[in-house]
């Protein structure tokens, strides 16, 4: 009886994984982030933070230029830890931080930012997660160095010492 | 005998004609003939003579193609081998291989005919992805595909016993082998692979935990746990549920990983084709097999020995049996991480992305008792077993806790865990380095494997704490100073190969304490298709690699230059190596003792 119950368990289970598996086949391409090294940015539609309006990449990242794009969120106990480099690096005339503000609400997000100081140049909401992945972000924080439009530098995880020191140089 | 013959007979011809078919393919390869589709679309006159050849099966079609000669090529040579095994069983075995071998003529000449013609000819062909043309990656599928198809005859075999209620230690003992075979071609196509994205994609990592290659690590895991299962069967006659179910399992998920890399539905280097037909017809081929297999298991196996679960709790078998755990454990990770994006996505059209740090973190903390597991159950013995006599166990591991905590003490990395973590690997390495000298030969290839195994994951935890990098951008004749090392950038050449252009950059590398390195990376410049890709130049000796990429900086005089020191790279191959040494003494052992 029960090994009865058992088979016709695992059968259904593999009758649903195909059914899965064929509507899956149907809107292929499913995202996997890639590790290619000087990777164009995505180029996306996004909202800003503070005001909603809809802005594209290029927009956002000019040529002759070096921006961090850094991934936060309020509810992120790294992301604080990286804050002061962050508010650091604010201060370099080279680079401009831009914000990647993911899965997050826009209270919280505002008290984060009055709490620790604003490093961000622009905030783009990232409500659902999908931006993060087309950058092939694993998790948040992580900064990408970007100069032309590519990425030289993915940091998976929050910053410190060594690396502030490392975008310090790639900057200079 | 005269009707066994015939068989024999007609699966030669089989096999035959596939390679007869094979062949022509390789040589409109060889002779750039544009009239064939798949030449067209992946080859070019300009292509050196061997990458004109790897090419055959560096697409869908010729590798579709590469599958079904070695499909045959294993059934005829298991028909060969088998003659001692009873009739029956060996024409159940003969068709179940066959319809597998049916569904994938079926497959190839509906949806990926090698042999389309175009009309009018074209002059030229568009040619094969420059990271591609790569000698390990010449070779890598079909050492690869010999793994993976080698395990469809486990798959036959295994259901064809369990039919017939066939299985037994002598069996095991015919099975073995085929397990060996498949798991040593496995392990060296995975290698080679690693190999490959060691070097070729420049990010001096060798395993991404992309997709593909999870792919080609679950049918690894499950087959290892097979070998091991078997090991038991062949002494004890017990675990055979776990074998008919790994057996099947194994096939399965190298089909399945057939289907996720060629369906498009994840998207990676390995990806040739987006056509969802071609994904249809496996998905429906996959899971017809996986329903036939079910109901053989289900309706046929008979549980051999009753007692199977009450292994006295000191004994080889119950120490297998964690392991086995283990590793069913590990695949289950890995196969989660693989899947669960796909699953997520249709249900809830949520994307997410799984990375090295889902792994990590789950496959990590678990390798400690599974090393430890594995240093003591070889020591145990069958059936029962007592811990006397083992103070040694007790010095070795108090010795390894002592090496690791000097390791790792002066070093900027989370201590508990990292001591934990290299203690269990020296363990195992020290227990198995004992084993060479006190127990001579006797067991010898798990010996060699066990010992292998340990250090491979001593190179790895070494190679990751000790690991160096610098990223920096340099002019021609610029200059970077860091703490233990000065990078100077002193010219760049240029020079003209048959299909591609390369610019090369000299770097003198010198060490605090002197020593002066020459490394020169390369760009290279593509001419079909036109593709610029970054060669790494890597300086290898027996401690560490230096590894050095350059990467132009647009519409600027600067070069982003990468920088790495990796520390006991090569005996990540090596360890590798030595595993599948292990696996080869066995394997040959074996034939030796039949005679």
């Amino acid at each position: 009886m029960k090994s009865k119950i058992f088979q016709i368990f695992l059968t259904i289970f593999f009758i649903m994984i195909f059914f899965i598996f064929y509507k899956g086949l149907k809107n292929p391409n499913i995202y996997v982030p890639k590790n290619s090294l000087e990777k164009d940015i995505p180029s996306f539609k996004a909202k800003i933070f503070d005001n909603n309006t809809l802005v594209t990449s290029e927009e956002i990242f000019k040529r002759d230029k070096f921006y961090l794009m850094n991934i936060w969120a309020s509810w992120c106990l790294p992301c604080r830890e990286e804050h002061p480099f962050l508010m650091e690096l604010h201060s370099n005339k080279n680079l401009e931080i831009i914000g990647l503000n993911y899965k997050d609400k826009k209270k919280n997000a505002y008290k984060f930012l009055k709490e620790l100081n604003n490093p961000y140049e622009i905030i783009i909401l990232d409500k659902d997660g999908t931006l993060a992945i087309e950058w092939g972000a694993y998790g948040v924080p992580e900064s990408f160095l970007i100069q032309n439009q590519k990425i030289i530098k993915k940091i998976i995880g929050p910053l410190n010492k060594d690396l502030f020191t490392e975008i310090k140089r790639l900057i200079k | 005998m005269i009707f066994d013959n015939k068989i024999v007979t007609f699966t030669f011809l089989q096999f035959f004609f596939v390679i007869i078919s094979f062949l022509g393919l390789i040589m409109s390869f060889v002779n750039s003939d544009f009239s064939n589709e798949t030449v067209f679309n992946h080859s070019h006159t300009t292509k050196p003579l061997f990458y004109k050849i790897s090419g055959t099966w560096g697409n869908h079609e010729g590798s579709l193609l590469l599958w079904l000669l070695v499909l045959t090529l294993f059934i005829f040579l298991f028909l060969i081998k088998s003659k001692d095994q009873t009739k029956q069983y060996r024409i159940l075995t003969l068709l179940f291989q066959q319809i597998i071998i049916i569904g994938f003529f079926t497959f190839l000449i509906k949806t990926s005919n090698p042999f389309n013609y175009i009309f009018p000819i074209p002059n030229e062909g568009l040619g094969l992805n420059p990271i591609l043309q790569d000698p390990a990656l010449a070779i890598h599928p079909p050492i690869l595909y010999l793994g993976y198809v080698g395990s469809s005859i486990i798959f036959s075999s295994t259901l064809a016993a369990t039919t017939l209620n066939y299985i037994s230690k002598e069996w095991a003992k015919h099975i073995k082998q085929w397990v060996l075979v498949s798991w040593i071609f496995l392990t060296i196509g995975i290698l080679l692979g690693s190999i490959w994205a060691y070097y070729e994609l420049g990010w001096g990592g060798f395993w991404f935990w992309d997709p593909v290659e999870n792919v080609s690590l679950m049918p690894w895991l499950a087959l290892t746990t097979l070998l091991h299962c078997i090991l038991v069967l062949e002494k004890r006659l017990t675990l055979t549920s776990w074998v008919v179910v790994l057996s099947i399992s194994t096939f399965t998920l190298s089909m399945c990983g057939t289907f996720l890399v060629r369906s498009g539905i994840l998207n990676s280097v390995h990806t040739f084709a987006n056509d969802p037909e071609r994904g249809l017809f496996i998905l429906i081929f996959l899971f017809c097999l996986i329903f036939m297999s079910l109901f053989i298991f289900f309706f046929f196996h008979k549980v051999k020995n009753k007692d199977s679960n009450s292994f006295f709790w000191l004994s080889k078998e119950t120490s297998i049996l964690i392991n086995n755990w283990f590793m069913m454990y590990f695949l289950a990770v890995v196969l989660i991480g693989t899947i669960y994006p796909i699953f997520l996505e249709v249900i809830s059209s949520e994307k997410i992305s799984v990375g090295p740090p889902f792994y990590n973190k789950l496959i990590i903390p678990f390798l400690i008792p599974f090393l430890f597991a594995m240093a003591i159950g070889p020591k145990l013995n069958w059936i029962k077993s007592e811990l006397e006599n083992k103070t040694y166990l007790v010095l070795f591991l108090i010795l390894s806790l002592l090496v690791s905590v000097f390791t790792i003490k002066n070093l900027n990395v989370n201590f508990l865990i990292n001591t934990v973590l290299v203690t269990s690997a020296f363990y195992l390495f020290f227990i198995t380095l004992r084993d060479f000298f006190t127990k001579k030969f006797k067991n010898l290839s798990q010996n060699i494997a066990h010992f292998g195994f340990s250090l491979l994951i001593l190179s790895i935890l070494f190679n990751n704490i000790f690991s160096t990098e610098i990223i920096t951008n340099l002019k021609i004749g610029e200059t970077y100073e860091g703490a233990e090392f000065k990078i100077n950038f002193e010219k760049i050449e240029q020079k003209n190969e048959k299909n591609f252009k390369a610019i090369i950059g000299k770097f003198n590398i010198e060490n605090s304490n002197g020593t002066i390195e020459n490394l020169r990376p390369e760009l290279r410049i593509y001419n079909q298709p036109n593709i610029v890709t970054s060669e790494a130049d890597i300086k290898t000796n027996l401690l560490k690699d230096s590894f050095i990429t350059m990467n132009l900086v647009q519409n600027q005089d600067y070069f982003n230059i990468r920088y790495q020191i990796k520390p006991f790279m090569i005996w990540i191959w090596f360890s590798v190596l030595l595993i599948t040494l292990g696996g080869l003494k066995s394997l040959i052992l074996n034939k030796r003792y039949e005679k």
